[in-house]
Formats: C-alpha cells, structure tokens, sequence
C-alpha cells in the first residue's frame, strides 16, 4: 500500500469531523470512600482512609510500593545494604521540598523515625522501628540506619503509611492540615463530607501528573453510594462496599466494574485459649464442617477466593490448602466427639461489617450440620476491638486480616486474640523476618502456611475482595491491592 | 411569671446535669477504648498506653467527670479523642447545617399538615378526606430511611433534578438550598403525615361546637371561620404534637444525614459513639437536651398565648 499524504491527511479530518465533539480531558476527580477520617495524618492515626487517600499522593516515604507489591524508591532514590542485613544507607532525592515550602532533607527522615520510634510515640505501627538500633544522617542527602536484627519486611514497612516522612514544622498540625511532599498538596477539609487535594506544581513528577484536583467524598451508605454514583456525583468508587450491587453497574455501561484481590485475609477465629478449641480435634472438626464455596456465594455474591491457611493466593509463596480438609459431616462429628465437648452453647461475636455478619449466619448453619448450637452476637466496633480483641471474651469470631506480611498474628503468643501459643511458630516465624534470601524466605512461607492448615488454628474462609466502581473513562487505578493505598498519580479521565 | 420563669430555670438545670451524668456513666459502662479505636489492632500496648496518656484516660472517672464539668463551666467543653480539636470547633462547623435541616423540616411539616389536616377536616367524609387520610398513614407507616432512598432514586437517579446528597457549604447558597430539598422533604413528609392526622381530628372536635355554627349563621364564609375559628382552637394539641415533633425532627437527622451523607451534628453523634469519642458524646448529647428543653419550654409559652383561659394557672 502507498503512503498518500494527501488521503491520510483527509481520512483524518474525516475521522476528526464524523467525531462527536473532541472530548475534553478532565482534570478533576471525585472519588468516594466509604470510610471517614477523624484525623489526616497516618503517623498517630490508624484508620486505614488516611492512607487510602494520604500515602503515595500527599505523604511519601523513603520507599513505597508498585502494583505488584515490589518494594520501589521513593524519597530515597537509592540504597544499600550491609553483607549481615543490619546497615542501611540510603541516598535521598535532592530538591525536594515540602508542600509548606521548606525544603526536604536527611534531618527529616531522622525526625520522622525518631518521633515515631520515641519513648512516648503513639504511631499506630511502633512495632515498624522497634529492629531499629541507630539513625543518623551522614550528610543532608544520605541517611544511615542500622538495624539490631536484619529484617526482610524493614523496606516494605518503610513504604506504608505511619512511616511517611513529615516535617518537624508541621508535624503537630497534620492532623488537620497534612504537609507532605507528594504530587497533591491539601486543599480544603470538611469533616464528615469531603477532602480535597490539588495538584503540587513543585513535585519532581508533576508533568506527568493529569490529574488538577481530587475529591474524596465520605459515603458510607451502600445505598447514598449506588445513588451518587448513578447521579453522576462520582467518578470512582475504588472500595465498594456492597458486592450485592455490582451487578447493576456491570450491566450499565456508563460503568467499570474492577475486582481484586486484596492483602485481607477473611478468617472464622476460634479463641485458642478457651476450651474447646484448646483441643486440635475439635478445630479440626470446624475445617471440616465449613463449606467455603457456599459462604461466598451467600455472603460475598460469588466475590471472594477461598483460603487453606493464612496468606493471599496472589503472593509469592502461596500454597493452595484449601483441601487440606474436605468438607465431610462425619469427620466433623467424629472430631467433635474425640474432642470430648461437653456441647455448650457457643458464642459467635460478629463485628459490623457485612461481609463478618453475612458469613456468620451461614457458619452458623453450617456448624448446626454437625450438631454444633452457635449464638450469633452483632456487636459494634469498638464493643469487639474491647471485648474480642482485647479481652479476648468469644468463641468464635469472623475479621478480615488487611495487613501485608501479617502470618507474624500466629506468633503474637497467647496474650493476642487468637490466644494462640505455638513456640515453633515463633521460631518459623522470627527466621522468616530475619532471612533476606528471597528463595530461602518463600520456601519458609510456605511451610509457615502448612503448619497453620495443619494446626487448624481458625476457620480459614476467603480472600477479601476489593471492588470498584469507576466511570467509563476513568484509568490508571489500581487493578491489585498489594497495600492499603490508592496511588492517584497515573489517573486519567478520557 | 417570675416564680414559673424560676422553676422552669432550676429544672432545666436540673435535666442538663443528670444527662451529663447519666452520659458519662453510660460511656464509661460502655465496652470500648477510644486509644483502641484510633490506633487500631496492630497497635503496640506501649502506643496504646501513651494515647490513653495523651487523652487523659488514665485518671479515676469521677475525676475525669470533674475535669469534664468544670471545662463546661467555663464554656469548654474539651477536646475530641478522635478528631483532636475542641469540641466546640467541631459542633460550629456543624450546626448551621442540622439547624437548618431541623427547622425546614419543621417549617414543611407544619405547611404540609396544617393545609392537609384542616383541608382534610372541612372536607369531612368525602373522598378528598379520605385521601389526605390514607396518604398519611402510609407516611406513618414508611420509615424515613426507605422514603429517602426512594426519593432519591426518583429525583437525583432518573430526572436528575436535585443532588442525591452532600453539601457544598453556604458559600454556594443556590447548591445549599438543593441538596436540602430532599432531606427537608424526607423529615417533613413522614412528621407532616402524624401532625395532619392530629390537625384533622382536633380541627374536626372544634367543628362540631356550638360557636362554629353560630359564626357560619352569623354569615361568615367557612374558609373564614376554618382559618380564624376552628384553628386557633384547635391549636394546642397540635403545638403539643409539634413541640415532640421537633425533638424527633432533630434525633432524625441522625438518619437522614447518613442516608444524604450530609455533615451534620446527626452524623458527627452516630460517628463520635463508634469511636468512644466521651467528650463529642457528651458535647452533643447536652446540646440536643438542651434544644428540647428548650422547646418544650417555648411550647408552655405558646399555650398561653394560645389559650388566654391558661393564664394565672401557671
């Protein structure tokens, strides 16, 4: 075929004028989140909006994390480390400033950790830069830090959101007024209605930045979240929160719908400290009576991955267990009989969200299949986080695991929740955090994941979903969870 | 005057202290640690412990109810745990909108069922009082909750015409006024229908009196004697039904606000008990006893206003 200049000239003009007018690109977003901050800064608060909306767009850390969940520089562009795992260096990107101004410098990254690390600290994940020996700054761009153990997850926790790095100056006023270096600076708070953050002309990255201004807007309603979105009020809702819905927005194309997978892992926890799960028959015997299959349907509209023991499906060293035990009722009595219960009532304490209060209902079923008589209690949050999860006062609950790297919950001993006591775990677990061979480390993953299906220390249910919702359109979210984050600097509407 | 003004002073006093009180107790019985809220699960106990430090609740309850009082006595009513601002901060930001909603919805009910309930009573046993009647109690019957929904999916889902929620801040009056539109009707519509039903009976017991006869033989047109006449006669069971009413319009916004996702104090209460927020709680709970003391208080003025007959018999 010849190249004519001329017709490809024409059929361009052609295609230029049959088009509808060109569609102007847009350059603000308006995104729901159904969780509400009471604070902005991730360092004293845990409420996972902060770092959905905070980290990686307004607060940046020495690293952060890609969609894989590969660890990737950020304020640190580069770094090395010692042959025993233990020294750190690393060398800092210059001519960043903060968004008040003041220019970024290694004095900020010592400030940052030793607020977070000190006697008197309240950063939700203190635990982060306990391995922490020593920080000091070497010169105003390289910053060392030496660890007293090696530590695997060191870079990958440095990349979430309590350890962003903030400025002395603003530090007790980012609650409300967050000052970071990130690609969007904070614009205007409501409380209880919206949060906006516009693009920072001074960012390294801003040329490739399309996005002008973002507009979270708190909805929590499953049913005000349907409607903003139909309104066109939205652009996005990353995190929806009714897998009932769905079906109405895939088969409406003004939508996308994305589901991914994300780091929560969904689990029936048996209280291991309290009889009769101190016994491995009995919890045996749950594996056995528990129909996963059956659970996403009823609970999660078909959304969701089953789960053998505790780790997401999509990391590295996943091993499939789901049929480690069959789903067999006559195990399951023999198991229970073996165990000797004496047939008590047992106490299932639900937190409130729906995929916890949906997933009890069929458990509850499924364990009277075995002759098993649960009492569901809904209770509020913070009524679990003090009963359940502190005093530890349940038989059975149901809570989704969001952490990354969390398999360290079974070696927590028996004070946390699950009161569970396990020293080869401990031990499993202290080598996994300290191995920095990568092949060596998954290898041990892999066996932490069996020893936990064998030990049947809870029901492990499925894999947490996270479904979104974005006009047609709308690019550049994520298509996997690797972290509680939602990076918004590759955000394009068309 | 001066000794009704006295009692009605002391007791509203009286009902401000054992709120607080009984607020407090009921917080502190309560399951539940704001430090736990905040910090979350993966939280270390010494993180936990200087959060609690930091709040100020490690000290003995009645010294942190002490504290509590005699910040309020001088017009402070403490820092919030979770949003860590002053209270006060937080209830400004917030007021104009639950007043806002509180009193339109107040002034549409009052429209919808005085027009309704006294159209209702002159048409007496005819079908426009049967349909007024039955249209009230399906507004009865229908939770504000679901109405909400419904007229949002009609209103901002298919026409388009109104938000279906949010609020854009007074700075944008016309967009203000919009996104009210449906919460105001959603209050209004379900209050409006209890407060017809009562305008239609009471107006109708006055109708059968002696005095209305006379004033229609006197010659009076009947949208006269309905509006001059029967009305203000039949008025005090409805400002009664109204002055409750108001309470429940200000309690509902609870509701509504989450289902409009507007920022209001219903919205802040609902979100400070989740998160043990004590002195949010506290904050909002008094003002809200405050608000229907208050009215209720307006209410026995009213009645005497209403009902010269009531004067003397404080």
């Amino acid at each position: 075929m010849y190249f004519r200049p001329a017709y490809a000239l024409m059929a361009a003009t052609a295609l230029a004028l049959a088009a509808p007018l060109p569609a102007l690109a847009q350059a603000r977003i308006s995104i729901g989140i159904q969780q509400e901050p009471t604070s902005l800064d991730p360092t004293t608060d845990a409420t996972a909006a902060i770092n959905v909306m905070l980290t990686q767009n307004l607060y940046e850390g020495l690293t952060t994390v890609d969609q894989s969940g590969a660890v990737i520089p950020q304020l640190a562009e580069s770094w090395t480390i010692s042959d025993d795992s233990l020294t750190y260096v690393f060398n800092l990107v210059q001519g960043v400033t903060f968004h008040d101004g003041s220019p970024f410098s290694a004095a900020d990254v010592v400030f940052s950790f030793e607020r977070a690390r000190a006697e008197d600290s309240g950063n939700p994940r203190r635990a982060t830069f306990a391995p922490i020996e020593s920080i000091a700054a070497l010169d105003d761009h390289t910053v060392e830090i030496v660890l007293n153990n090696p530590d695997a997850f060191f870079l990958f926790d440095l990349a979430q959101g309590p350890a962003s790095i903030v400025s002395e100056a603003s530090a007790e006023t980012n609650g409300t007024r967050p000052v970071g270096t990130g690609a969007f600076r904070f614009d205007a708070w409501t409380r209880g209605d919206r949060l906006r953050m516009i693009r920072n002309p001074d960012h390294r990255n801003a040329d490739s930045v399309a996005m002008e201004v973002i507009e979270f807007r708190f909805i929590s309603e499953p049913a005000a979240a349907t409607a903003a979105l139909m309104a066109g009020e939205l652009d996005a809702f990353p995190g929806f929160p009714a897998p009932e819905l769905v079906a109405q927005f895939e088969a409406d194309p003004r939508f996308n719908v994305m589901v991914s997978s994300t780091e929560g892992e969904v689990i029936l926890a048996m209280n291991n400290s309290r009889e009769p799960f101190t016994d491995i028959n009995f919890r045996r015997a749950i594996s056995h009576a528990i129909d996963r299959e059956e659970i996403i349907e009823g609970a999660m509209y078909g959304f969701g991955i089953p789960i053998g023991s505790f780790y997401p499906p999509h990391g590295p060293a996943h091993v499939d267990l789901t049929d480690r035990y069959a789903l067999d009722h006559d195990a399951a009595r023999a198991l229970i009989a073996e165990s000797g219960f004496d047939g008590r009532e047992l106490v299932m304490r639900l937190p409130p969200f729906p995929y916890a209060t949906r997933s009890g209902e069929i458990i509850q079923a499924q364990l009277a299949a075995v002759g098993l008589n649960v009492r569901i209690e809904n209770v509020e949050w913070g009524f679990w986080l003090d009963e359940v999860f502190r005093n530890r006062n349940y038989d059975f609950s149901i809570i989704a695991h969001t952490s990354p790297n969390d398999l360290g919950n079974f070696a927590r001993g028996p004070s946390y929740f699950y009161g569970y006591e396990d020293e080869a775990f401990v031990d499993l677990w202290n080598a996994i955090r300290t191995e920095t061979d990568d092949d060596t480390r998954l290898e041990m993953l892999r066996q932490a994941q069996i020893h936990l299906a064998d030990q049947a220390v809870h029901g492990f249910l499925f894999q947490l979903p996270a479904i979104g919702i974005f006009r047609q359109g709308v690019e550049g979210f994520w298509p996997s969870q690797p972290v509680l984050q939602l990076p918004l600097t590759e955000i394009a509407i068309n | 005057m001066g000794y009704f003004l006295f009692r009605r002073t002391l007791g509203f006093v009286l009902t401000l202290i054992t709120v607080s009180v009984v607020v407090f107790a009921v917080m502190n019985v309560l399951p539940g640690d704001p430090a736990l809220t905040i910090l979350g699960i993966e939280a270390t106990d010494e993180a936990l412990d200087n959060l609690r430090r930091q709040l100020g609740l490690n000290d003995p309850v009645h010294v942190r109810y002490l504290n509590w009082v005699g910040g309020a006595l001088t017009g402070d009513f403490g820092t919030s745990h979770s949003f860590r601002v002053p209270v006060s901060e937080l209830i400004v930001e917030r007021l104009p909108l639950t007043v806002s909603l509180a009193v339109s919805g107040m002034v549409l009910t009052i429209i919808l069922a005085l027009t309704l309930g006294i159209g209702a009573a002159a048409n007496h046993g005819k079908p426009g009082d049967w349909g007024v009647m039955f249209i009230a109690q399906i507004g009865i019957a229908v939770p504000s909750f679901w109405l909400s929904i419904l007229l949002v999916l009609l209103f901002a889902v298919t026409l388009q015409w109104l938000p279906p929620g949010g609020f854009p801040g007074w700075s944008d009056p016309v967009g203000a006024l919009r996104s009210l539109v449906l919460p105001t009707a959603a209050l209004a519509l379900v209050q409006g229908a209890v407060l017809a039903r009562v305008t239609r009976s009471s107006a109708l017991e006055v109708m059968r009196l002696d005095y209305v006869r006379t004033a229609r033989a006197t010659g009076f047109s009947r949208q006269r004697v309905l509006w001059r006449h029967v009305l203000p006669n039949a008025m005090v069971p409805i400002v009664t039904i109204v002055g409750l009413q108001f309470a429940s319009l200000v309690t509902g916004t609870i509701v509504i606000e989450n289902v409009f996702y507007l920022p209001g104090l219903g919205r802040l209460i609902f979100q400070s008990i989740s998160n043990r927020d004590l002195p949010t709680v506290q904050a909002l709970v008094m003002l809200f006893a405050a608000i229907v003391v208050t009215v209720n208080f307006i209410v026995d003025v009213l009645y005497v206003l209403i009902d010269p007959r009531l004067k003397g018999r404080n």
